[in-house]
């Protein structure tokens, strides 16, 4: 090779890879900018149009002015409620199964991947299946109903994570438990599982928060309502339902408090989040490790 | 000059071992040790602990139980179409006896084939892949291989916020923000560029269509992309950095030849994974797909999609060959995800975890 070759050619590989790490930097701009742009927006519109009446009022009747979102708020709560009762504990004992129990076994990778097939099913589908299971045989559309649909949609994210949690208590610890004459049920819970709990409980917030932002599963389940309700055997409204009628709405009004709604439920999850962050970082179980 | 890592631990064997698992790494083994069988072994509570044993199990059987009422219930109830259309409910078209033209969703005559939801689903997906791989496999190398340390927090902090807002926040402000800003700025460079090939047609006044339902999804599924891609690409060992680098490679040839070449297939991985969460978006797509029945070559015209179409007719249909056709096109919609999202599993695993035939 000559001289002036080798030369041209070590001078293009270094070009490549500055054009190569130019093009990386720059893929990371454009995909930091949607984001900062969504919460920029999210903020300036949202605030201007978070009141207290937001909190208090019923929506207002089309031409109306004003109005607040209550009971899209205490709808959500019910649904989450229910959501959480039957998520969290399946969630939690199948991943508790995954960790103490089948470890290893083809029956606990055969539920491992089911979980993440479940995991990936849309919203939608689950939306479907809930309405032919528990709309159709009930004859209306029912708190209760959102309420299953949203805890089915928790249980792989709980179930996933507590048994990652629960894989980093050492074995150890689990020994010691059993040594000391405590049944094994015992150690599990008030051992193992107590020592990974705040990891357990950040998973849970996570899929907490990842279902209050779902709508596609309510739309024909928990169906929207305009009026205060409690009632498991009532349609109910949810914030992020909310949030799709009064988007498509031609209402500048209903615009303004879709904005808001997503603000608050922005806020909701980006809290869920940072304390999930905040837990991990700060290394759950480096004190029993 | 690249930056020169030195490996802190030696990784064993050529396989990549992930850090998804750390309990097998380390004195802990993946298996019960034999002096907890002991334990256990004399355990005098042997009741209560068998039936704690039972319950968790239980629990466990019952994401089985959930996974098979959903496909149960889906299958029995999209039986009438299946019976009166068959597959061809898939590809079939109709023609309009007045006008002439292709007809594919007459709710009013009871003619439905799922063509342009198909259609509609398929290229609002593969748009946002084109979107998205570069973008998000670029941002992978960037924080792999390139990043200060003290950005590497915050960069992966907010592409997890990415992941965790929800669909109808995208949706909310991709009508507000985004459609008028591809309708005044991005449509008309499009249709200058690709007006030729007719893929991009201005008649579409509206900014809403396949194109708009594409960038949102982009959006929306770059940070599967970009963790997994991440997540593969660290679990290659450094030792295979540094005899790149050894070789005298530039930092790309490194990335090239010793960190995409071994992880390659945990990122096509993520890219299916990515792809099987597009195909199922619903509410962002909805809102701005445009939510008409039809099939055109341009990316700019309005269209639908599966998960669309039963976003928006369902609890409005008052026929029972209407709802039994798009549950059958929900029961499609599960189908191919599972089975998208089973080969993406088995691609990340088959990296992370060494080959599937190890993993059991």
């Amino acid at each position: 090779m000559s001289a002036e070759k080798f030369v041209f050619r070590s001078r293009m590989r270094t070009l490549t890879d500055h054009a190569v790490t130019a093009l990386s930097i720059g893929a990371t701009v454009v995909v930091v900018i949607p984001l900062v742009a969504i919460f920029i927006y999210l903020l300036i519109k949202g605030v201007s149009s978070l009141n207290l009446d937001f909190f208090t009022k019923l929506p207002a009747p089309v031409g109306e002015s004003g109005g607040g979102m209550a009971n899209s708020i205490v709808g959500s709560g019910v649904l989450l409620a229910i959501a959480s009762a039957m998520g969290v504990p399946i969630g939690i004992a199948a991943g508790i199964y995954l960790a103490e129990f089948g470890r290893g076994t083809k029956f606990a990778n055969a539920v491992r991947f089911t979980a993440d097939v479940l995991n990936g099913v849309p919203s939608i589908v689950m939306g479907l299946a809930i309405y032919s299971l528990v709309v159709v045989p009930q004859g209306r559309f029912s708190a209760l109903s959102g309420g299953i649909a949203l805890g089915i949609m928790m249980i792989p994210t709980v179930c996933r994570t507590t048994e990652e949690m629960l894989l980093l208590v050492p074995h150890a610890v689990r020994e010691a438990a059993l040594g000391l004459g405590v049944p094994n049920w015992r150690s599990v819970l008030s051992i193992t599982v107590k020592t990974a709990s705040s990891g357990i409980i950040t998973g849970c917030m996570l899929a907490f928060a990842r279902v209050a932002g779902e709508t596609a599963p309510l739309l024909f389940t928990a169906f929207g309502n305009p009026f205060m309700t409690t009632s498991l055997n009532q349609p109910i409204e949810a914030l992020p339902l909310q949030i799709y009628v009064y988007a498509n709405s031609p209402y500048d009004d209903w615009h303004r408090l879709a904005w808001a709604g997503a603000l608050v439920l922005i806020l909701l999850i980006v809290i869920a989040v940072s304390l999930v962050r905040y837990v991990t970082s700060r290394g759950v179980l480096k004190g029993a490790s | 000059m690249p930056e020169i890592r030195v490996s802190t631990h030696s990784v064993p064997s050529e396989v990549p071992v992930g850090d998804s698992q750390p309990a097998q790494q380390g004195a802990a083994p993946a298996d019960i040790s034999a002096m907890r069988k002991f334990l256990l072994s004399r355990s005098d509570s042997a009741l209560t602990d068998r039936l704690f044993h039972w319950l968790m199990v239980l629990c466990a059987l019952s994401i089985f139980v959930i996974v098979a009422l959903i496909a149960w219930r889906l299958v029995v109830s999209s039986e009438l179409t299946w019976h009166k259309f068959g597959l061809g409910f898939f590809y079939k078209t109709f023609v309009d006896p007045v006008t002439g033209n292709p007809q594919y969703w007459d709710p009013v005559n009871e003619h439905f084939s799922a063509l342009p939801f198909v259609f509609g689903t398929l290229v609002s997906s593969l748009l946002a892949l084109i979107i998205a791989v570069p973008l998000g496999v670029g941002l992978a190398i960037f924080m792999t291989e390139m990043c200060p340390k003290a950005l590497r927090g915050p960069i992966a902090f907010l592409t997890e916020l990415l992941a965790a807002i929800p669909s109808i926040i995208y949706g909310l402000w991709a009508v507000f923000v985004l459609v008028p800003l591809l309708r005044e700025h991005v449509n008309p460079i499009l249709v200058t560029l690709l007006g030729w090939t007719g893929l991009a047609s201005d008649d579409n006044p509206t900014g809403l269509g396949f194109f708009a339902a594409g960038v949102i999804l982009s959006i929306m599924i770059l940070p599967i992309i970009s963790s997994l891609t991440r997540e593969v690409m660290s679990a290659v060992p450094h030792s295979q950095r540094e005899a790149v680098l050894a070789l005298g490679a530039t930092r790309w040839e490194m990335i090239r030849m010793g960190v995409l070449r071994n992880a390659r297939i945990g990122i096509v991985g993520g890219i299916i994974l990515g792809l099987g969460r597009a195909l199922g978006e619903t509410m962002a797509v909805t809102m701005v797909i445009g939510n008409t029945p039809e099939i055109h070559k341009s990316i700019l015209s309005n269209g639908t999609s599966m998960a669309a179409v039963i976003a928006n007719e369902f609890s409005e249909a008052v026929s029972d060959v209407h709802r039994s056709a798009l549950i059958e096109i929900g029961l499609a919609l599960f189908i191919v995800t599972i089975i998208v999202n089973a080969i993406a599993q088995l691609l990340v695993w088959a990296v992370t975890r060494g080959t599937p035939s190890q993993a059991h």
